[in-house]
């Protein structure tokens, strides 16, 4: 071994290497441990009450989302049961004005970013490929083909930047989705024009039953920034304060004009890829258990406790407080319109060729006719 | 005044540029270089690297990038170097560029131009003599466009430019050097307006893009035959406007559609069928596709082989009058 090398090497190179141990304020006990690299100082008791509120809500709507695809109601579900604190505590370092660039699993980092879950869940009920108009919230929408959003994510930022506006870019995909190449030229792209980018990884240890071992020979995902020049970190997805400490240094570094960041936030997802999926064909019982030790809200929970930040009537409170909010979705999909099939022709183009024109009247025949709609 | 395709293209880009603010051009080489054929020349010096700038060598960071600056507001045109390296490019282009606005129920635009540079006859190496626009004419979401002549380069540039729905706007390279008198700016004509160039009464023949000139020559060629053949420049494949040249066939009875393409699934097959179901009774033959052969673009010694030219075209022509 040439023990010369590491010193060698140009400290630049050196800094975007993560360290070797994902960052963790809370242990695992709820315990925290401070950072003096990562601190959360600027976070007071009601920022903190809002994190854990956040990820109750984003459990209990999952855990709604999956009921209602089980009677029908949606098509399919993609769950971030476990994941909660990795989208929470990354989301609540944006600030209104910054962008979000979703995959599909991101619910959490929505209900954060202020957008009704119902609106989201229309896409997942099929009534319309998308349901909220991403002007709104500054959320873009959900991208099904892996990692394709991070190159949007870049160009937006880039865009931001030759603007001179003061925005940061976040944008999400998987483990997986670091094999795909859209996410490498993404953040080729944004290192190259140093735009205000972060490329938030929930590492859940599986790309639907394949697991990361046989996903990359890489040491970790947050090395694979060394190969663009951007700063890796990798953090316990788990720890909503650690996940909330390391994204608001990246969202520091972007806002000064430092250029983009990989965060690889370490986590798991307890439930099923998607409704559609059988993870008992792929993973222990006793890897279950293992993580669910870990649980985000649980170990949040208990630390709030020990600090007296949160007693049982507040814990009631936000409970009864979400299982309102989810009886409302509930009562919104099952109102909701099936879509209107003439909606069909909307919205392709700007300018839409002749062609449509017969084409809706051939539909509107059909529909007349009570002769469409029915399977073939 | 005589100026080339490639001088109409530039210009084009040059007041698109100076119009709007939000035009930004980027791709491979497209900056100091002015694009290895010379289409964004001087862009960047005159517009400064924040309209017209190089990009990192990636083709689906490039089309993917586009749908990020249109979200913000731009109205970005991007250059695929060569049509065989649009490929990587194809997820972005069809996945979102295409369907965006649909996904997101209109309230996401893409005013995006995507130039792909295409066809043979440049003796080129193999990936630089692709005709893929038969893969871009079947995704819902998209225009797509060919210039035939120099004038019409402008006015199609310009209008995809500032068209609000996505252009794949194909440069037929090897006709960049054709001259053709123009006095730019012209005034433009609309995207999905296919013209006759040359009138005629024998037969029709449609074509676009390489193959707009090729068909001119082949009509002169024919003259000697006691043949008047009329030419019909298609322009834009999304939206085809078949009612040009069912007007035209209605008076002719006869029509021959000319691409370089491969031939099977090729856009000829759209434009026959269109014309059978408009204009049935008036064809006098069977409509006869003339297109590249059902093999891979060949290598550059053998493309003449390939490619439809003025005999093949007649041959065809002399099919539809045998009936
Ligand atoms: C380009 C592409 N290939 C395949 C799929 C099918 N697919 C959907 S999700 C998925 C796994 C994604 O894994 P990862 O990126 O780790 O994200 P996760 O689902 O774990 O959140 C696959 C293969 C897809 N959606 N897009």
């Amino acid at each position: 071994m040439n023990r010369s090398e590491p010193a060698a090497l140009d400290q630049r190179y050196l800094q975007l290497l993560p360290p070797a141990e994902p960052v963790q304020l809370l242990d695992d006990d709820g315990v925290l441990h401070e950072n003096p690299d990562f601190p959360i100082d600027d976070l007071g008791p009601d920022d903190l009450r809002n994190l854990y509120r956040y990820m109750v809500v984003s459990r209990r709507i999952d855990k709604q989302a999956i009921s209602l695809q089980r009677q029908g109601q949606l098509g399919v579900y993609a769950s971030l049961l476990g994941q909660e604190a990795a989208q929470v505590g990354g989301a609540y370092a944006l600030e209104d004005r910054d962008w979000m660039f979703p995959s599909f699993r991101e619910m959490g980092a929505a209900i954060v970013r202020g957008l009704e879950p119902g609106q989201l869940l229309h896409q997942w009920r099929g009534t319309w490929l998308s349901g909220h108009n991403p002007y709104d919230s500054n959320f873009a929408l959900m991208s099904i083909p892996i990692g394709t959003q991070a190159i949007h994510g870049a160009g937006y930022a880039i865009a931001a930047a030759f603007d001179g506006e003061d925005i940061v870019v976040m944008t999400y995909f998987g483990d997986g989705a670091t094999s795909e190449g859209d996410p490498h030229e993404a953040m080729n792209f944004a290192a190259v024009y140093d735009a205000p980018c972060i490329f938030f990884v929930q590492n859940n240890q599986y790309a639907i039953s394949t697991p990361l071992s046989e996903q990359t020979r890489a040491p970790t995902i947050a090395h694979k920034g060394i190969g663009y020049g951007i700063p890796g970190y990798r953090v316990d997805g788990n720890d909503v304060l650690a996940t909330y400490a390391v994204t608001r240094r990246a969202v520091q570094r972007a806002r000064a004009g430092e250029g983009p960041s990989l965060i690889e936030a370490v986590t798991y997802r307890m439930e099923a890829h998607t409704t559609s999926d059988d993870p008992t064909r792929y993973r222990t019982p006793e890897e279950m258990d293992e993580w669910q030790r870990r649980d985000p809200i649980a170990r949040f929970g208990a630390y709030l406790s020990a600090e007296g930040l949160m007693d049982d009537e507040l814990k009631d409170r936000i409970d009864a407080d979400v299982e309102t909010l989810a009886s409302g979705i509930r009562e919104e999909i099952y109102e909701a319109p099936h879509g209107d099939p003439m909606e069909l022709f909307e919205h392709v183009y700007v300018d839409p060729p002749a062609e449509f024109a017969d084409q809706r009247a051939l539909l509107t025949r059909e529909l007349d006719a009570g002769t469409n709609g029915t399977e073939g | 005044m005589a100026i080339t395709m490639a001088q109409a293209l530039n210009q084009s880009l040059h007041d698109a540029f100076e119009k709007d603010d939000r035009v930004v051009l980027f791709g491979e080489d497209v900056g100091t270089l002015g694009g290895v054929f010379r289409i964004t020349d001087k862009l960047q010096e005159r517009f400064g690297d924040q309209r017209c700038f190089d990009t990192p060598l990636a083709e689906a960071g490039i089309a993917g990038t586009a749908v990020g600056m249109a979200m913000y507001g731009f109205r970005p045109i991007i250059e695929m170097q060569f049509d065989g390296f649009t490929y990587p490019a194809f997820e972005q282009i069809v996945s979102h560029i295409a369907k965006m606005r649909n996904r997101s129920r209109g309230t996401v635009t893409m005013p995006i131009t995507i130039r792909i540079p295409f066809g043979g006859g440049i003796g080129a190496v193999e990936h630089h003599s692709e005709s893929p626009e038969a893969y871009f004419a079947h995704t819902a979401g998209l225009k797509v466009v060919t210039p035939g002549t120099p004038a019409d380069a402008y006015s199609l540039l310009t209008e995809s430019i500032f068209s609000d729905d996505p252009v794949v706007f194909f440069e037929p390279k090897r006709r960049y050097w054709m001259k053709e008198d123009a006095i730019l700016p012209i005034t433009t004509e609309p995207i999905g307006q296919s013209v006759v160039r040359r009138p005629g009464t024998t037969a029709t023949l449609a074509a676009y893009g390489p193959m707009v000139k090729t068909c001119l020559e082949t009509a002169e060629a024919a003259e000697a035959e006691g043949w008047d053949l009329e030419v019909i420049d298609i322009r834009s494949l999304v939206p085809f406007d078949h009612g040009t040249i069912v007007e035209s066939v209605e008076r002719t009875g006869r029509l021959v559609v000319v691409h370089e393409a491969q031939t099977t699934a090729g856009f000829g097959a759209e434009v026959a069928a269109r014309v059978q179901q408009h204009a049935f009774y008036s064809l006098e033959a069977p409509v006869q596709r003339v297109g590249g052969f059902d093999i891979p673009y060949p290598a550059a010694m053998l493309e003449e082989f390939f490619l439809p030219d003025v005999d093949r075209i007649l041959d065809a022509v002399a099919t539809t009058l045998e009936y």
